[in-house]
């Protein structure tokens, strides 16, 4: 597989420690992670019922927002160092994330929505134009997910399901082969037979392009597909001050 | 690379077209308020020049005393009535000072179906110039020759349908209907004038002397019973004016206008006004320059309206485009560029509004014109946009995008508040 060189170790793509973040304004909710770390290549299961933090880990694994404390490695880049705009280039190139619904501009067309990342991400942009066009890499990608993009040339977005939807979500988080590919809850809006198979794309488009998965869920029952499954309690702390 | 950089104003067209119809009615909304706003000034300077091109090539206008606005209104715009008449005396006085090159007596007060009557001289129609010293043409027929010949202006022509040797009738006083006609001593119609766009072109022309046979046999205003003179024996009266409205004064040098105007202001026999047609209008504009700044101001806050209801709509559509926006960032796009997305779409409306509106306006323009040179004698040019208005153009472009920015700000912040989840 075609991969950029990155001076972490080999084995880590991700690494945190002595994170903490707080939330601006009256509600404010924390969240604090000692240690967390992700090999490269692993697919991770984070579990943990709505309202503990996972979006907000989400959030600071993704850059964008940055921690109180603590150091927060990318590829051997401390995310938290980095000026705004760089953090949003660096979150461009290297992250594939894919949302629990609504992951599509509506009124773009399919290929449009595949081919957003690549507008803020000149690598992924180059390594996505490698084989040719980059039209044809998303065509390749959408094929391989089930998705014929010929037969929807017309559509918009908004007129596909809900599992072509999220297809076409994890179409647009592989394409350029970022490294880290980011799920938030993902399969929440499909049933459980769909839910397998739409892992199962996801998972073998990753392996293919080499890029480690953290999903976060409130499902166990996902959990059979992933190398670890880990519980957001037992890596991170999270409180909800309430407001005098 | 080029490629994928156009996907992101691309969409950002396509999220607009979405939105089609509010974004069509907030254009329009800015197109109108354009429209009026260009149109004020349109209409503006279009008055000013009409007015401005009325007179030319007079010096002075003399008439009895009175403010100088009311005797340019009066004398050349026929715009209200004179308050006293000069005498015949006085007019002669001035006609032999030695600075006199022309003079050109106007007397008024009598109408023909609701347009003025001008009794004057036949140099009226080499001296009276407009729009940068145009003179009189006739389209058909000549000046007056017999007594009870009429010469009549392009308007007065068209809406009554009179060809030359028509006969018509003159009535007393200035309503469009009058009670008391001249009927005994009816016109007849010599020369039809081409038309200038002023005043000239509502009016009927005809000898002083006719104005003096007509009024003969009349005492305070009224016919005299029993007194009834024929036409045919008015002939052969003395017809010598005994006074007149106003007149029109042409000097031999520019430098004695001043001169002369004093020595007119100063003359003892009679208590006259001398004016310079230019400075009259100076004062004129000073006078209404108030209600065309209201003018202004209204139809500038009339734009400011339309800019707000903009900045509205973006706003209102702002919590349903949160995720548009948690999506754009997810994929690497900076705070900056939502910013500049939204302040851009802010900008495009505006533009297009400005675009619309001027289109409008000069289409309005081109169906009305007729119509408002008709009935207001407003001749309003198709010119292309003016500096200035070209300036006002660009300044609510301008404003457009600075109003975007409001909700640029807002969609700015939300983004940054609400990292990768939108809470809806």
């Amino acid at each position: 597989m075609q991969r950029s060189l990155s001076q972490s170790p080999p084995g880590d793509i991700v690494r945190m420690s002595g994170v903490t973040f707080r939330w601006p304004g009256a509600r404010s909710f924390s969240l604090s992670i000692d240690s967390f770390t992700l090999p490269a290549r692993e697919r991770v299961l984070l579990i943990g019922p709505s309202g503990t933090g996972k979006s907000t880990f989400l959030s600071l694994l993704c850059g964008i927002v940055v921690p109180q404390a603590g150091t927060l490695e990318v590829l051997g880049t401390d995310m938290t160092k980095l000026a705004n705009a760089a953090r949003d280039r660096f979150r461009a190139e290297h992250f594939g994330i894919i949302f629990q619904m609504f992951n599509l501009l509506p009124y773009g067309s399919i290929i449009d929505n595949v081919m957003l990342p690549l507008s803020f991400a000149k690598a992924r942009a180059e390594r996505a134009a490698r084989g040719g066009q980059p039209e044809d890499e998303a065509r390749r990608l959408l094929l391989s997910l089930g998705l014929d993009a010929s037969e929807l040339a017309g559509h918009t977005a908004a007129s596909l399901s809900v599992g072509q939807q999220q297809r076409v979500a994890a179409a647009r988080a592989l394409i350029g082969g970022p490294e880290l590919i980011v799920a938030d809850e993902p399969t929440s809006a499909l049933d459980r037979g769909r839910q397998l198979a739409f892992l199962d794309l996801l998972f073998s488009e990753a392996e293919a392009a080499g890029a480690a998965v953290i999903m976060v869920s409130h499902e166990e029952e996902l959990g059979t597909r992933f190398d670890r499954v880990l519980r957001l309690d037992d890596i991170a702390v999270s409180q909800r001050s309430v407001a005098a | 690379m080029s490629v994928h950089r156009h996907i992101v104003p691309r969409l950002a067209l396509q999220s607009l077209r979405n939105r089609a119809l509010t974004a069509f009615l907030t254009v329009l909304a800015i197109a109108f308020s354009v429209m009026l706003l260009l149109g004020v000034e349109k209409v503006r300077t279009g008055a000013r020049q009409s007015f401005a091109d009325t007179i030319s090539g007079t010096d002075l206008i003399v008439g009895a005393r009175s403010g100088q606005i009311q005797l340019l209104l009066y004398s050349i715009f026929r715009i209200g009535n004179a308050t006293n008449n000069v005498t015949w005396k006085s007019y002669e006085d001035i006609a032999k000072r030695p600075e006199v090159a022309w003079i050109v007596p106007l007397s008024l007060g009598d109408s023909h179906h609701g347009f003025r009557v001008l009794g004057t001289t036949a140099d009226y129609f080499d001296r009276y110039k407009y729009r940068h010293g145009h003179g009189l043409t006739f389209a058909a027929g000549g000046p007056f020759k017999d007594l009870f010949d009429a010469v009549i202006g392009a308007d007065v022509a068209k809406s009554l349908g009179y060809k030359v040797g028509d006969p018509i009738v003159v009535a007393h006083g200035l309503g469009s209907v009058s009670f008391i006609e001249h009927q005994d001593k009816p016109f007849r119609v010599s020369g039809i004038l081409a038309k200038t766009g002023t005043p000239v072109d509502r009016t009927v022309h005809v000898s002083l002397e006719a104005i003096e046979a007509i009024h003969v046999d009349w005492q305070n205003g009224m016919p005299q019973p029993g007194q009834s003179i024929s036409a045919a024996d008015v002939r052969k009266m003395d017809l010598r004016p005994q006074a007149i409205t106003a007149a029109l004064v042409g000097l031999k040098s520019k430098l004695a206008t001043f001169k002369l105007q004093r020595a007119i202001n100063d003359y003892s026999q009679e208590p006259l006004s001398a004016i310079m047609p230019g400075a009259a209008l100076q004062e004129l504009w000073g006078l209404v320059g108030t209600a065309e700044t209201a003018l202004s101001v209204v139809s500038a806050m009339v734009v400011a309206t339309a800019l707000l209801g903009m900045v509205t709509m973006i706003l209102t559509t702002l919590n349903e485009r949160r995720r548009e926006m948690a999506i754009l960032r997810s994929v690497g796009a900076r705070p900056t560029t939502i910013l500049g997305l939204l302040a851009t779409e802010a900008g495009l409306l505006t533009l297009a509004g400005v675009v619309l509106g001027v289109a409008m306006l000069y289409g309005a323009l081109l169906v009305l014109r007729p119509w408002v040179d008709a009935a207001y004698g407003l001749n309003l040019d198709i010119d292309p946009p003016t500096t200035r208005e070209w300036t006002m153009l660009g300044g609510i472009v301008v404003a457009g995008f600075i109003a975007g920015l409001l909700p640029a700000m807002r969609a700015y912040r939300l983004s940054l508040a609400d990292g990768m989840t939108v809470r809806t």
